[in-house]
């Protein structure tokens, strides 16, 4: 901006000329630091897609490989380009929008046609890999070997075994090789260069270090099926082989001991002739199968189309009930004859002001069953036992209660600002014209008000239609189904039903099923938003 | 607004000049029903007792003993960890919203029009459905890059910008829309590069939105628990609502008295902030809806 006056003074010598030439804005001392800040930043970037490509790289995660450098291409592309002026302003947000929110989209909508879930979370080739490292038993024939624990530099563990006198080194990713210049002290391996020789008393000390050695295991040759060395005890290693011999030509798994042999099926499993599968399976697209097990599985059909029900139900008789009151509200203090406004306007509006996760903890304190604790029913039901949160009637009941608690301030909010900005001309004619109040109210009032609220009332439906917090935080969905092993209840909405099932909170977990219904609410909160885009015109008016 | 309630008020007061006496009662009684659970919260965290027996009269006790009880639980921990995510998301999504709202409101542009109707869909679908995806991606990308993995800060942050643009771009698109081009004109002339125009003009003519903005996100992600929830596994990097949530979903376990008084101290600040600028708030959500 210091560079004003000078250049201004040009143009107007100049004339028209729009942009001075002699004196170009880069060269001005302002512009030259904003220079500096952006190389410094660009390079900042630059460091840090090239760090996430090189351990995209190292981990062979291919399609990170590719992301981080296509996005890392794209932002220098556009920093130092001079025809991308808009694209420099959109392109911070649009790199997280895209990663974040598209991307994850996107890949719901994959993962609803998988089986992605508890046992079926790996590639093919990690389960494969997984199952012979799970299987792998201790060959009862092969001899074992003095060992001992060497750590390098940076901390990764290796074994040094004995074998006729020669000392052999590997770790988890090189196998076996000898190492003619270690130290040997008869069968005890004391020092090995380029590695420390961890005594045993290291050991026994730190839980942490000894579950690392238990789990460490060192392949014998490059051929997977010589197995590997593993200890037990830290001072004596033995061969362990895998119990299962994966043959990449037939695509098949054989048990060495039974000679069972089992064969992928298209479900992501390897499965014997007499159908038992093998414990790890990898994910495979299942089709439309996740779709129709909401609807037929004996364990979800039943507690989905109720809470589907509810869910609407919920999302309805909450948005109408709070409007209704916050109208009323609005409607009565909309009166200039009360006296502080301002103050009875801030009072109202408390409970919005108060973190909504917060008021629902609160609440379910409140609404406790024995009236020793919950103040609800000493104080307003004479100490009655009140099952609030226990009974499926009440509890829905005490949802809809405390939501319109927590949102009628809104809607007393939006009122007061939709009646003040009625145009007062109309009033007063319908006024002069002999109209009595409340025939003004039902007659201009209410369908003006209705016209600007109504796209606040549809985004309000689908704020509440996927309102997670309040269920979660006041009930939990409690009181569960008894006719059914799903972990759902009666108060459940989708989009907690969606959680329950997922897993992601621990227990089983079912990506794809869960997947397929966040898709479902996709589509409803869709097709309400394009009634809510016929209803308002809201686009054409923004465009 | 004032002047288009005057002749509806001209008109009532020739009808009637009566004392709406029934009026203020009404208004007590809301603001009851408003305040209660509000003075019971006050009223548990400054109660002797830590359980909630005896916490169903109001003020019967007072002492600080639930909030030195704070200090023996990760509360502060979990509260820092809070502001931190919550400030870094409320600046980032200003300053990412406000640049995008700039090009939008600024340039004219090939895509222009369909960049703005796609963030309008895309505004329709919150970010959390796709938690279960998001939870997936982060668990993929803990593996090469364990920074951006399952619980850490730095990952939920990304998650909420991720949702940024989509909430905020159109509400600081429509208030761009309303500071004069002249003004970027003559600054042009004057040889003002864009970025001059941008940092130098347009974001100190739209502060009060920004405020608004940031105000806005601050509150939604200090509250936010689904993500947060999935997100930050382990208990030193929960977040207040996740946190706060352990220590009461239990109700035979349940301390009331430490909740009471964490719930406070949370509370406060956001309901000072939310009071003190409810004229900005109110007009911002009118026009973006953020809770409700």
């Amino acid at each position: 901006m210091s560079s004003s006056p000078l250049t201004a003074d040009e143009t107007r010598t100049d004339g028209r000329a729009p942009r001075p030439r002699r004196e170009s804005p880069a060269r001005t001392f302002t512009s030259m630091s904003g220079y500096v800040v952006k190389l410094v930043l660009m390079a900042l970037v630059n460091a840090l897609g090239l760090f996430i490509a090189w351990s995209a790289w190292t981990a062979g995660s291919w399609l990170l490989l590719g992301a981080s450098l296509v996005l890392l291409a794209a932002a220098d592309w556009v920093y130092f380009s001079r025809r991308t002026v808009p694209l420099k302003y959109i392109l911070p947000g649009l790199l997280f929008l895209l990663v974040f929110q598209v991307f994850t989209m996107a890949y719901t909508g994959y993962v609803a046609f998988t089986n992605y879930g508890s046992g079926h979370t790996l590639t093919k080739e990690r389960a494969i890999d997984a199952l012979l490292i799970q299987n792998e038993r201790r060959d009862p024939e092969a001899p074992s070997y003095p060992l001992a624990i060497l750590r390098d530099a940076d901390g990764q563990l290796g074994f040094a075994i004995v074998e006729d006198g020669t000392v052999r080194v590997g770790n988890a990713e090189t196998p076996l090789a000898a190492a003619p210049d270690a130290t040997v002290a008869g069968t005890r391996v004391t020092a090995v260069p380029g590695w420390d020789v961890l005594a045993l008393t290291d050991l026994v000390g730190d839980p942490a270090l000894l579950e690392q050695v238990a789990a460490l295991r060192v392949p014998v040759s490059e051929d997977d099926s010589a197995g590997s060395i593993r200890t037990q005890d830290g001072s004596r290693g033995a061969i362990y082989r895998s119990a299962l011999v994966y043959d990449a030509a037939a695509d098949t798994m054989t048990d060495v001991e039974s000679g069972v042999v089992y064969r992928p099926n298209d479900r992501g499993s390897f499965v014997a002739e007499d159908g038992t599968a093998l414990g790890v399976g990898w994910r495979v697209v299942v089709g439309l199968e996740n779709f129709t097990k909401a609807f037929t599985d004996s364990a979800y059909a039943g507690p989905f189309a109720k809470i589907l029900v509810w869910t609407f139900a919920f999302a309805i008789l909450t948005v109408l009930s709070s409007f209704l009151v916050g109208l009323l509200i609005a409607g009565v203090f909309n009166d200039p004859r009360i006296r502080g406004q301002k103050v009875w306007r801030t009072l109202f509006i408390l409970p919005y002001a108060f973190p909504a996760f917060l008021s629902a903890l609160l609440w379910k304190g409140m609404l406790h069953s024995n009236p020793d604790y919950g103040i609800i029913n000493q104080l307003f039901f004479f100490g009655q036992r009140i099952e609030w949160l226990d009974d499926p009637t009440l509890a829905k009941l005490a949802i809809l209660g405390v939501n319109l608690w927590l949102s009628y301030p809104y809607w007393f909010l939006v009122c007061t600002g939709a009646l003040q900005s009625l145009p007062g001309d109309v009033i007063e004619a319908a006024t002069i014209d002999g109209a009595g109040p409340v025939r003004i109210w039902r007659a201009i009032t209410l369908p003006l008000l209705l016209v600007s609220t109504a796209p606040l009332i549809i985004s309000s439906f689908a704020f509440n239609f996927n309102n997670f917090t309040l269920i979660y935080m006041l009930t939990n969905g409690r009181p569960r189904f008894t006719d059914t092993s799903a972990p759902l209840g009666h108060t459940d909405i989708l989009i907690s039903m969606v959680y329950q099932i997922s897993g992601v909170a621990g227990g089983r977990a079912d990506y794809g099923l869960a997947s397929a219904l966040s898709l479902l609410i996709f589509v409803i909160v869709g097709v309400v938003s394009v009634v809510a885009f016929r209803q308002t015109r809201k686009l054409e008016e923004m465009l | 607004m004032s002047q288009a309630a005057a002749p509806e008020s001209a008109t009532t007061l020739q009808r009637s000049t009566r004392w709406p006496g029934w009026k203020y009662l009404l208004a007590v009684g809301i603001v009851a029903y408003a305040t209660f659970p509000l003075l019971y919260v006050l009223s548990a965290a400054f109660a002797e007792s830590g359980t909630l027996t005896g916490s169903t009269s109001l003020f019967t006790s007072f002492s600080t003993k639930n909030f030195a009880a704070l200090s023996d639980t990760r509360y502060w921990q979990w509260a820092g960890n809070s502001l931190q995510v919550a400030i870094t998301t409320a600046a980032g999504s200003v300053l990412m919203g406000a640049a995008a709202a700039y090009a939008f409101s600024r340039f004219r542009f090939r895509g222009r029009r369909t960049g703005l109707t796609t963030l309008l869909v895309i505004q329709m679908f919150p970010q959390m459905l796709a938690f279960v995806a998001i939870f997936l991606l982060l668990l993929t990308l803990g593996e090469i890059v364990p920074a951006l993995g399952l619980n850490s800060k730095l990952a939920l942050i990304c998650v909420y910008l991720g949702g940024a643009l989509g909430t905020n771009t159109f509400l600081m698109y429509g208030f761009f829309n309303t500071i004069p081009t002249e003004l970027d004109e003559a600054a042009r002339i004057d040889g003002a590069t864009h970025a001059q125009i941008y940092w130098g003009i347009v974001l100190r003519l739209t502060t009060p939105i920004l405020a608004v903005v940031a105000l806005l996100s601050f509150i939604a992600t200090f509250g936010e628990f689904i993500l947060a929830r999935v997100v930050l596994t382990s208990e030193k990097s929960w977040t207040l609502a996740v946190g706060m949530f352990t220590w009461v979903s239990d109700q035979l376990n349940a301390n009331w008295g430490t909740f009471a008084a964490g719930a406070v101290i949370a509370a406060l600040p956001v309901l000072v902030l939310f009071l003190a600028l409810q004229k900005y708030i109110v007009s911002g959500l009118t026009a973006g809806s953020v809770k409700g």
